[in-house]
């Protein structure tokens, strides 16, 4: 009857064993460490409490986190909100051969090549109204530019410097979706009389899709988890208008040594990012994909 | 509608000096409102080229584009008001089937109603009006060209349709469908339909009259059967027909044909040329004879493929290979391999072509 069944073989189990050792060493584990941080008071390395999820309820409440997690979103949504429609507009202006091709994709990749920290030093300098350049700049034209001392001016450097930083990621995605375009579609449209307009609409932005909904991902997560260029340009500062969540997170697993609330902090923190990636993964594969009704019948 | 006409030469070239360097070489082309043409030839003849430039999509390097006597040569698709249909599928995925069909119309401001009525006209005729609410991301090849093909059909003012190989990505037995409903389009509407391909039996199943095209030149212009009785070139006799003429190098003296060191007698009242030529006979019109037989020579069988509705006979003239179509019921008996047949390759369905164009 069933005797035509495949033998079970057990032994197969091994073949994945050197990738659930990887995974345990590099992932799961680390992460363990910080589960159990994140229950216990850590109070003296020999010693430490079980805490249960006291540290997660006070990390809940801190107004603190509740100030920078603000910042945070309202941050990420102005980074794609400015770089995915300025990396389109780039990328659509971008030669598509020749020579001025190659030139341009280099140049444009040029700012992609730099180091966090060796970006927000430029900045840092540029922004100076004594010696640099676009301080001294404003400063001439009368605009009392200073990033050090206005919260405002602080956190749109911050910001200026993410577009300038990741808006050619942007524009380089976009641009590979381009040339993925057969002629055929921009033929067909010339045929059927489209305006520019609707050739983005029907024909760039449709195939664009796929890499859009890697731009977006890929810049969410980064800009969520931004550190380093507002820690070397502000120091977080000042007071508290560019402190974002991986600071606010350093400042107490590093400077407080609050290990447990820093440790159920990261668990949050971890959380909040895998969750907006799949609200986002989600909406942007159901936009346009579901089946619209027609205008007319 | 429209009589087009073509005087022109392209090149991609900037500075083009040899033949090589055109992909149309100088030529003169009419297609007259209403007619159902073909253009036929193999991969990289200049045929897209010249599709390309009669819908506006490439401008002439040399020449005039002319419709009706209205030179249109600087003129975009739009104002040309062509269709035109693409090898590969090109529909708008985000639209539905309806709005993909109704696209081209609202683009030129037609009424809804009018829309209305014309997509579900062109939605009929290819069995797209069941799909008109979905989207046309989801669906098959073969049914996003049947969406192409209809939006190339559905402006009811078109100057003509232009088809560059629509139906490469249809299984066959849809091509043979589409290809009827193309047909029946045409004597329903009368618009110019101008086909593209490299499939002989498409090109000629389709077409009233038929461009053979190699290498940037345009060989012959004309209806399926003078293409297949009389071609103009030998490229033409080779590339139609399946097999195709068989083409044998000949010189000719006094009253014989001599092929190699086979002399043949040309039959009485068998008009000829002097010299070295080529001779053309079809397949279908190569006969079993007496090798002893004016204008017969003999051959020897090297293979007898039976394919069903005839055989194919392939056989060996003084160093050529001959083929010749049979009846599968011959009498007495098939030849074998290695049999000495004779072969009537002189008879009035011969030809002669010298500088591979027809002399006589």
């Amino acid at each position: 009857m069933n005797g035509y069944l495949k033998p079970v073989n057990n032994r197969a189990w091994w073949l994945i064993a050197p990738v659930c050792l990887c995974v345990a060493f590099s992932a799961v584990l680390p992460l363990m460490t910080v589960v159990n941080y994140s229950v216990q008071d850590v109070i003296s390395p020999t010693r430490s409490v079980f805490v249960g999820t006291e540290w997660f309820e006070e990390v809940m409440r801190d107004r603190d986190l509740h100030g920078a997690l603000g910042r945070q979103l309202l941050f990420s949504m102005s980074v794609l909100l400015i770089e995915i429609p300025l990396g389109i507009l780039l990328a659509l202006c971008m030669p598509s051969k020749g020579w001025k091709a190659s030139l341009v994709l280099v140049l444009v990749a040029l700012s992609l090549l730099i180091p966090w920290n060796v970006v927000a030093t430029i900045w840092q300098i540029f922004g100076r109204s004594d010696i640099g350049l676009l301080g001294r700049a404003l400063a001439n034209i009368g605009v009392n530019y200073n990033y050090a001392a206005n919260p405002t001016h602080a956190w749109f450097t911050v910001l200026l410097m993410d577009v300038w930083h990741w808006t050619p990621l942007v524009a380089l995605l976009v641009y590979a979706g381009l040339r993925a375009i057969p002629e055929a579609y921009y033929q067909a449209a010339r045929i059927d009389g489209a305006s520019r307009l609707d050739v983005f609409r029907f024909i760039q932005l449709p195939k664009l899709r796929g890499v859009l909904m890697i731009a977006v991902l890929l810049r969410f997560m980064d800009s969520f988890m931004i550190y380093t260029e507002p820690f070397v340009l502000t120091g977080g500062g000042p007071g508290a208008a560019t402190t974002f969540l991986s600071q606010y997170l350093t400042q107490k697993a590093v400077g407080q040594f609050d290990l447990g609330p820093a440790a159920a902090f990261s668990l949050i923190y971890f959380l909040i990012i895998l969750l907006f990636c799949f609200v986002l993964y989600n909406w942007m594969l159901r936009v346009g994909a579901q089946d619209t009704e027609p205008r007319h019948e | 509608m429209a009589r087009i006409e073509l005087r022109l030469a392209h090149s991609y070239l900037p500075n083009p000096q040899r033949d090589e360097d055109y992909a149309l070489l100088p030529l003169e082309l009419a297609f007259e409102d209403g007619g159902a043409y073909s253009l036929l030839g193999p991969s990289g003849c200049g045929k897209t080229t010249l599709l390309n430039i009669m819908s506006g999509l490439v401008t002439p390097s040399e020449g005039v584009v002319l419709f009706d006597g209205r030179d249109v040569t600087a003129h975009t698709p739009q104002m040309r008001n062509i269709a035109q249909v693409f090898q590969f599928p090109v529909v708008y995925d985000t639209m539905t089937v309806y709005d993909n069909l109704a696209f081209p119309l609202r683009n030129r401001g037609m009424s809804s109603q009018n829309i209305q009525q014309r997509v579900h006209v062109v939605a009929e005729m290819l069995d797209l009006d069941k799909l008109l609410r979905r989207r046309a991301a989801g669906l098959s090849a073969d049914i996003q060209q049947k969406i192409s093909l209809g939006r190339g059909l559905v402006r009811p003012d078109v100057s003509a349709v232009l088809f560059d190989e629509p139906l490469t990505v249809i299984d066959p037995q849809l091509k043979w469908q589409l290809r009827r409903k193309l047909k029946e389009v045409h004597s329903e509407l009368g618009l110019t339909l101008i086909y593209v391909t490299h499939d002989q039996v498409e090109a000629l199943t389709f077409a009233d009259e038929v461009m053979v095209m190699s290498r940037g030149r345009v060989l012959q212009v004309g209806s399926p059967a003078s293409l297949f009785e009389e071609p103009a070139h030998t490229f033409v006799g080779h590339f139609i027909g399946s097999p195709g003429m068989n083409l044998l190098p000949v010189q000719i003296a006094g009253g014989s044909v001599s092929l190699g060191d086979i002399h043949i007698r040309i039959p009485a009242g068998m008009r000829t040329v002097q010299g070295a030529i080529t001779l053309g006979l079809r397949p279908e019109y190569t006969q079993l004879a007496n090798p002893d037989h004016i204008g017969a020579a003999p051959a020897e069988v090297r293979r007898v493929q039976d394919l069903g509705s005839h055989l194919l006979l392939t056989a060996e003239v003084s160093g050529q290979l001959v083929k010749a179509r049979l009846p599968r019921d011959l009498e007495p008996a098939a030849p074998e391999p290695g049999d000495i047949v004779g072969l009537q390759l002189l008879c009035e369905r011969t030809r002669f072509y010298q500088n591979e164009e027809l002399i006589t």
